[in-house]
């Protein structure tokens, strides 16, 4: 019994060194399992072509469980990964905490100018590039062509939430399964609160005020609020509040959805080979309330280095390779236009072919229309679109996600559900020593 | 019957057992209890100090209680679906039937199936309102689909988890089964008695034991069920279905609050041993040999 | 149990057996079936059973995308290691316990059962710590380790029980004959436990293998099973029932095939005691 076990982890052992040996040096690369990474992982050949020394180990995993692992292991200084896939929320509090290294010294044809201002602006602290965006996104409308002929609308390219109400009506047809609207209900801070924090933007609304005061006992959140479970209740599908990014995107691609708020690379998924819809689908801007300011988000997954990691010479090569300029022409010309990593390069939006994919120039304008550091009409202490950059964002994000969740499932009133989010947040911000 | 130098083996073949259990629960348990009263978010490190708020928080928070009965509800709830349906099943395929290896076979399956596993083929395959199998159903009835996860989260997990470990039931109140004697079973049916009657004074108390453990193991991995939970409804909506492994997963990993999820894992603890001690009054005697 | 019965009778129960079976198999069924699909066929509606478009394709791109062998065979050691290791600790320990019982055998027994109590997730950040300390984060050794521990109540509680079930004349009858603990362990004990052993073995390899909370959170790559393997297919983007489907198909078929060729092995020592 005991010669099979030392037999099998002697086998491992084995295993382990030759693997070692093949290679000089070997980064583990942490990433989701969104389509442009996947993407990405098919393309090794050409990374490895140029840089022959370098193995790279993928740990691919479903959003939610990599950020808790990552998260987890940047801040006990485990050193288990060399590159993270990090977002906009992440970047600036990690940066803070040091935990990160500078990119300012990537090589000169990585051409850090060409980022976009917005993208560069969310990932740098103190003067310091601190992740590489890999893909950018913005939010905006997708909405039904055919649909809307036959309601006999046609649907502005800088829409208002009347004009959305207005169209949701008109395209539901309950009789034939389809909804006027889908958006999401899923609990989460990154799920149904990234939805509707950028959509309070544009009824006014705001998480906190400039002394960091909870805000959920205001008009401005009650209006976002109900307009948002109005909606919802009478154009929206059954179970929505079980329904996240990917939910939607499903009922989207069958036919199933008027409209459909959210992520702008969604819009590749809509009009690709898995929709059957693909040659129904127009685009429009997140809409407004006239306020100044429009519902639309912010986000960039971004490639970055933890500060800990033993291999920074050849984790920066990597991120070079993944977010040069090369990289969106190798997968362009592999893959075609349509699925490069969108939004995160000036030069992408300049380029002639790229100008004719249907989205392009909407997802631009979205990105565009979007201001961190300015993201609301009345001063806010902080900085983030559809996010409190603050440690503490999280879980009083799911906190509040999961109160108003339970309000579009109908568990509570839209009062009830504010006067709770406004306790929770409250209590938690005193604790925290953010409120004097 | 046993030497002293028997007895003296016999501890010291214990002992290396006891040892790495007594570790693997001393060290976690310290490290636990030290955390629950500190100041430590994974976030915030420059926040340190003691603490007694961590408990504090656990027991204000508004879902606490309902996390409590919730966490009762999945763990009764599991254990009465699984005997009941376990013992049914279990006297349907000891009658003589055909096909009895490849029936065991598939009733055995679900057991095999990786937790997180079996709750997304249930999510996405059957309870989803648009694509899932039973809404397909409802509407081929002409009905409207029924909301599993939002209108009925906390059965649709306890459905879940039933399923999941129906066969471990099964299998053991049958084995519990093959070994009553049929002589007795047949002495009773001349006597007249029926077959509500068998069961009751003939078949349930043999299967007392059986059931015992089955109570048994199945709490003990019942208590600290969440992935289903995680996979399936996320404690929502609201927080309907969260249980207290939920809820301390989310001080943990969402929050990165780890005090916080310390002092719920100590209370956590706290309620596992009362289960414990229950069960053991409760249904112990049965399993003196 | 088993008594005559009329044809009939029989003819009944066993459809009644039947249905049962199948329904509570379905899921798996169907599962298996979706995986076979296109992602458009497998969200249609009406759902579509033998008019779906069948294809190969989920399959080939799991494995395009992944490195299957690498998490199966990360599963294999980490369930098989954990499992003989446990054994290893727990034979001489259920054999004393149930052989040369003292006073307190049984309270030690239920607080070996209680150390299962404590809920993963409250010492996750511990355990964490506590690993990459020890250096054995991200390693099949910690995993074998950690697995063990988790099992080690359930493989000594079991084996203690079935052990009782064995007379403890023959093993008097064996010392009479001059044998020493060695070979009353060895010949006499050893044989006769096979079956329970068997079992033991079975059932602690499936409950190490469906593991997927410390599997997941105690590894990165290289020790990474197929629960981690699971959850890079769970919840991307785009239509994804079918890739699910096919991903998940392959993260429990090994499994489950041993299971079903080894069920007699795993039902025959599966009593915990519970049959006097």
């Amino acid at each position: 019994m005991n010669m099979t076990l030392r037999a099998l982890l002697g086998a491992t052992a084995l295993l382990t060194l030759t693997g070692v040996a093949m290679a000089e040096t070997e980064i583990t690369v942490a990433t989701v399992n969104n389509g442009d990474m996947i993407r990405m992982q098919g393309l090794m050949d050409d990374f490895y072509a140029k840089h022959p020394d370098i193995k790279v180990n993928w740990v691919t995993l479903e959003e939610n469980v990599l950020r808790q692992n990552v998260t987890t292991d940047i801040a006990t200084g485990g050193g288990q990964y060399d590159v993270l896939t990090i977002g906009t929320y992440e970047v600036p509090i990690w940066g803070k905490q040091g935990w990160l290294a500078s990119l300012n010294d990537l090589p000169a044809d990585y051409d850090v100018d060409d980022l976009l201002p917005a993208m560069r602006g969310g990932l740098t602290v103190d003067g310091n590039l601190l992740a590489s965006p890999f893909y950018g996104e913005s939010s905006m409308v997708m909405y039904r062509t055919d649909l809307m002929e036959k309601a006999g609308l046609t649907m502005p390219e800088a829409p208002t939430w009347a004009d959305i109400e207005k169209a949701a009506a008109a395209m539901t047809d309950r009789a034939n399964d389809i909804n006027g609207i889908c958006l999401r209900g899923k609990a989460g801070w990154g799920e149904n609160m990234a939805f509707l924090t950028a959509m309070s933007n544009s009824f006014g609304a705001r998480w906190f005020d400039e002394n960091w005061v909870t805000q959920f006992d205001q008009p401005e959140w009650k209006a976002t609020l109900d307009f948002y479970l109005n909606l919802m209740t009478q154009y929206g599908p059954a179970g929505a509040s079980n329904n996240g990014f990917n939910e939607n995107l499903t009922l989207f691609n069958q036919g199933k959805c008027g409209m459909w708020i959210d992520a702008t690379v969604a819009a590749s998924f809509v009009t690709g080979k898995d929709s059957t819809v693909a040659d129904k689908v127009g685009f429009a801007l997140a809409p407004d309330n006239g306020l100044g300011k429009r519902g639309n988000w912010l986000w960039a997954w971004s490639l970055a280095i933890p500060a800990s990691s033993q291999k920074q010479d050849a984790a920066k090569a990597f991120i070079n390779w993944a977010t040069n300029k090369d990289y969106l022409a190798l997968v362009a010309s592999k893959e075609g236009w349509a699925n490069v990593p969108p939004g995160t390069r000036t030069s992408l939006y300049m380029n002639e072919e790229y100008a004719k994919v249907p989205f392009a120039k909407m997802t631009l304008d979205s990105i565009n229309a979007a201001d961190p550091t300015n993201p609301t009409v009345k001063p806010v202490p902080y900085v983030g679109v559809q996010f409190v950059a603050i440690p503490e964002f999280a879980g009083l994000g799911t906190t509040v996600g999961e109160i108003f969740s339970a309000a579009l499932a109908g568990q509570k009133t839209a009062d009830e559900a504010l006067a709770e989010a406004q306790a929770a947040v409250s209590e938690e911000m005193a604790a925290a020593g953010y409120v004097k | 019957m046993s030497t002293q130098s028997t007895r003296f083996a016999a501890r010291l073949m214990v002992a290396p057992s006891v040892l790495v259990l007594l570790v693997w629960m001393i060290v976690p348990l310290g490290l636990t209890i030290w955390y629950s009263f500190r100041i430590f978010r994974l976030l915030s490190p420059e926040r340190t100090g003691w603490t007694y708020r961590n408990y504090t928080w656990f027991f204000n928070a508004p879902d606490f209680w309902l996390a409590l009965v919730n966490t009762l509800l999945l763990v009764g709830g599991v254990l009465i679906i699984t005997v009941i349906l376990g013992t049914l099943i279990a006297l349907l395929i000891d009658q003589p039937v055909h096909g009895q290896g490849a029936l065991r076979i598939l009733v055995i399956a679900p057991f095999f199936v990786m937790p997180p596993v079996a709750a997304s083929i249930w999510e996405n395959l059957f309870m989803h309102p648009q694509n899932g199998l039973f809404a397909a159903l409802s509407r081929g009835l002409g009905y409207e689909p029924i909301l599993f996860l939002e209108d009925y989260p906390m059965a649709s997990v306890i459905g879940i988890v039933s399923w999941e470990w129906l066969p471990f039931a099964t299998l053991i109140l049958l084995t519990a089964l093959q070994s009553l004697s049929s002589e007795q079973l047949e002495a009773a049916e001349m006597d007249g008695a029926g077959a509500l009657n068998r069961f009751r004074y003939i078949i349930l108390p043999h299967m007392t034991r059986a059931i015992t453990v089955v109570i048994l193991i199945q709490t003990i991995f019942l208590l600290g069920i969440f992935g289903e939970i995680f996979t399936t409804t996320q404690g929502g909506p609201g927080s309907a279905s969260t249980t207290l492994p939920y809820m301390i997963f989310k001080q943990a990993i969402v929050a990165k609050d780890i005090g916080r999820a310390a002092a719920g894992g100590i209370i956590a603890v706290i309620l596992a041993n009362l289960v414990a001690i229950v069960l053991m009054r409760g249904i112990g005697k049965n399993l003196d040999a | 149990m088993a008594r005559a019965t009329t044809p009939r009778r029989k003819a009944l129960t066993t459809l009644a057996a039947w249905t049962v079976a199948l329904i509570i198999f379905f899921p798996v069924l169907w599962m298996i079936l979706t995986s076979f699909k296109t992602e458009a066929s497998a969200v249609a509606m009406p759902p579509e059973f033998l008019g779906a478009s069948w294809t190969l394709e989920n399959y080939a791109e799991v494995w395009q995308r992944s490195d299957y062998p690498r998490f199966f065979w990360n599963s294999v050691v980490i369930s098989v290691g954990s499992t003989l290791l446990g054994l290893g600790l727990a034979i001489p320990a259920a054999w004393s316990m149930a052989f040369v019982p003292g006073r307190r055998t049984k309270d030690l027994l239920m607080w070996m059962l209680s150390t299962k109590m404590m809920p993963a997730v409250a010492v996750m950040i511990p355990i964490y710590l506590l690993f990459q300390w020890l250096g054995i984060y991200d390693s099949k050794i910690g995993l074998v380790i950690a697995l063990m521990l988790m099992n080690l109540p359930i493989i000594i509680w079991m084996l203690y029980t079935y052990f009782k079930e064995i007379p403890s004349e023959i093993l008097e009858a064996a010392r009479m004959d001059g044998a020493n603990l060695w070979n009353e362990v060895l010949y006499v004990l050893t044989p006769m436990a096979v079956p329970g052993i068997a079992s033991t073995l079975l059932l602690n390899v499936i409950l190490a293998w469906n593991e997927a909370f410390w599997t997941i959170t105690l590894t990165t790559t290289k020790a990474a099973p197929l629960s981690a393997f699971i959850a890079s297919f769970s919840a991307p983007q785009g239509l994804f029932y079918a890739k699910l489907s096919a991903a998940s198909t392959m993260a429990i078929l090994p499994i489950l095939i041993l299971g079903w060729f080894s069920q007699k092995q795993l039902v025959r020592g599966l009593t915990f005691g519970a049959v006097k």
